[in-house]
């Protein structure tokens, strides 16, 4: 018999079932609601067979991992040859407390760095200009030049670690700086790899840390994919994300779907300067969210490989590494509660449980005072153990890709495969990603989703624990993370000491070149190094460029 | 009596625009006349507009930690205009022991994460002062 018989044959079978056995139990007694929707608001019905997947060619569809579409994982054998990446994001004042905090999570057994920057560095200011005001050190470290990032990095060996660099409008500023550190250090070319985000569309789209419109903007990362793959061969020049889109309050389809959309725009953008696709695709990496519904989110991972290796080959990308989606995940923030934050600890676990069944690269567990504020030294502790324990009991790594053949996760895989597709072909209709963008689509339906949801939880139609039900009347009695209060005042003295004692006139005709060559179409990476090695701050070397490059206002909608 | 009018503002660089769409949108469902700053205000901007716009309450969302800062600007400068009768609350990331100085300082209500939106609506309607 053929399998399109087997099939046919199964789903006379369960219809049978459905109308005999299950209606049975369902006469007797009701299910607890009326319908299962899943947090992208698609139905999931009682139970998943065979006959649900459509795509059921093992070889084409799935295949072994390792091999095209690379469906299971980008490594034939993933957690048994080398763990992931355990990288929590961290920063907080100023470079000497977030230094010692690098240093206090490398000694508990984290194995790369993740650094967050404060709002005034994330949108090109120095921690003394006045839209700084309040800002400095609260959402992150403030490095406003070289000087910050010599001492962010003192004593850290940046030949054998990673480091990842949460920073976009001024990723080339802040890069330039981590390279000339590294060159200080003498070890300019070992530098062990490391990522800067420098993922602008999804800065418009969800997170709004933005500074110069898309053209410039565009530039500036194809400049970077350039320099990259030609200077620093193993840094990966850009995380493009969905985790942001997904906290600004987007489906997990949606998630996937723009993140993947915007992939697909700088690998445009990059070959339209007529850069070799397999020269620069093999340095793009990804950066998910994980949320709650635990099947989701790994179908949602899988299904990234699967249509990223399927677009990048449709591209042109000949090389199988330029076909590889090798991502960071972070457990989600705004799923965390702020009432018996004790509570997040559990939510945390399933999150990254979802990331590493669903074949991750590396990995951030938020901690469970986030809903609060920075985390403490013992909450960021309790959630590197959480992955140390998933990664050395749980089991959870003996063989790749366990769910895969699940009926349930291939048919949610599938689904959501089809929906990302649904997505491109309407972004396409509106004019490509950046055209979406400047109409408003992906912040209109982002904010439709985050509405929905909270409506629901208002509603009781979903349930957070603690949140509005299984609530208790208690004064939240963890400890909150406190900064130094001098910290502010020493790096303001930092740097005025530093525009007072480098040399000004260099400082000068390096940003008047920068100027020049921002004005034309040079490469601006090698300026901008020259520019931050005499000690230029971001806020100068940022200014030059918003006075050519102009800045991005965006459309105010809710 | 006229619809509430409400200025739902962003003060500072902080992007994180969710919560004050969230809010902005329920209070437009609740009937009331929603304004939305959009994002990186300063107290100046954020007041200019709550007197131009002629509004009863604002609405100041943050959640980068800079409330002890921002909030208290826009309320000092708001008492600086006269705008007592105009309520001022806010919302975010916002540590319980912030709550007490930022109270002082004239803003009325923090509301943090959690809060179920018909509870910000309910606060509004039965303190805003016209």
């Amino acid at each position: 018999m053929d399998e399109k018989n087997t099939k046919k044959m199964l789903s006379a079978a369960k219809k049978r079932w459905k109308d005999t056995t299950l209606q049975q139990t369902l006469t007797k007694n009701s299910e607890r609601i009326k319908s299962f929707h899943n947090l992208s608001n698609k139905e999931i019905t009682t139970l998943y067979t065979p006959d649900d997947i459509h795509k059921d060619d093992y070889l084409a569809n799935q295949n072994f991992p390792g091999q095209f579409p690379f469906l299971r994982g980008i490594h034939p054998n993933l957690y048994r040859g080398r763990l992931w990446t355990m990288r929590q994001f961290a920063g907080f004042g100023s470079a000497e407390e977030t230094n010692q905090r690098y240093k206090y999570l490398l000694d508990h057994g984290e194995t790369g760095l993740s650094v967050a920057f404060d709002y005034p560095t994330l949108y090109g200011y120095d921690t003394d200009h006045p839209c700084a005001r309040g800002e400095f050190g609260k959402c992150g470290v403030a490095v406003s030049s070289l000087k910050d990032m010599e001492i962010l990095f003192s004593g850290i060996p940046v030949d054998t670690i990673t480091t990842s660099m949460t920073i976009n409008g001024p990723a080339a500023i802040i890069w330039a700086m981590y390279i000339a550190n590294a060159e200080k250090q003498h070890i300019s070319k070992k530098i062990n790899g490391g990522t800067i985000q420098n993922d602008i569309l999804k800065e418009y789209i969800a997170q709004k840390s933005y500074i110069f419109p898309p053209e410039p903007s565009m530039r500036l990362i194809v400049d970077t994919f350039e320099y990259g793959f030609k200077e620093i061969p193993r840094w990966n020049t850009i995380s493009i994300s969905g985790y942001h889109i997904r906290e600004a309050g987007s489906t997990a389809i949606q998630e996937l779907a723009f993140t993947l959309a915007d992939g697909l725009e700088y690998v445009k953008a990059a070959t339209a300067r007529g850069l070799d696709i397999d020269a620069f695709a093999p340095r793009l990496s990804f950066f998910f969210n994980a949320h709650n519904d635990l099947f989701e989110e790994i179908a949602k991972y899988r299904a990234a490989r699967r249509i990223w290796a399927q677009e990048l080959k449709k591209m042109g990308a000949k090389k199988d590494r330029s076909l590889l989606m090798r991502f960071h995940t972070q457990t989600a923030g705004c799923s965390l509660s702020a009432q018996q934050p004790e509570i997040n600890i559990v939510r945390v676990t399933i999150q990254a449980l979802a990331a590493v069944l669903g074949g991750t690269q590396s990995l951030h567990t938020n901690s469970m005072d986030e809903a609060l504020a920075l985390p403490s030294e013992k909450a960021v502790r309790i959630a590197l153990r959480t992955q140390q324990i998933i990664a050395e009991e749980s089991g959870v790594t003996y063989t790749v890709d366990p769910l895969g053949g699940s009926y349930y996760v291939e048919w949610l895989t599938d689904m959501m495969e089809e929906e990302t597709y649904r997505y491109f072909d309407r972004i396409e209709r509106l004019g490509g990603v950046i055209p979406a963008i400047e109409k408003g689509f992906f912040q209109r339906e982002i904010a439709e989703s985050a509405y929905r949801y909270q409506k629901e939880i208002d509603n009781h139609e979903r349930i957070i624990v603690g949140v509005n039900d299984y609530q208790l009347d208690e004064t939240i009695g963890i400890p909150i993370l406190k900064m130094d209060e001098k910290g502010e005042e020493r790096q303001i003295n930092r740097l005025k000491k530093l525009r007072k004692n480098r040399d000004n006139q260099k400082v000068r005709e390096r940003l008047d070149q920068l100027r020049k060559a921002a004005e034309k179409d040079h490469n601006l990476m090698p300026f901008i190094l020259a520019c931050v090695k005499e000690y230029a701050t971001l806020g100068e070397t940022c200014q030059v460029l918003r006075d050519v490059f102009g800045e991005y206002q965006e459309l105010a909608i809710y | 009596m006229g619809k509430i009018r409400v200025l739902v503002a962003k003060p500072g660089l902080d992007g994180h625009d969710r919560g004050a769409k969230i809010v902005a949108r329920a209070l437009r469902d609740a009937g009331m006349e929603v304004i939305y700053s959009g994002l990186h205000q300063t107290a100046d901007q954020i007041i200019t507009t709550a007197i131009q716009e002629d509004v009863h309450v604002i609405g100041l969302s943050l959640l980068s930690g800079a409330h002890m800062t921002l909030f208290v600007d826009v309320a000092t400068l708001a008492k600086k205009h006269d705008l007592q009768n105009v309520l001022i609350i806010g919302g975010g990331i916002i540590p319980e022991d912030d709550i007490p100085a930022l109270k002082k300082a004239g803003i009325s209500a923090v509301f943090g994460p959690g809060t179920p939106v018909e509870k910000i609506v309910e606060y509004i309607e039965t303190y805003v002062k016209r």
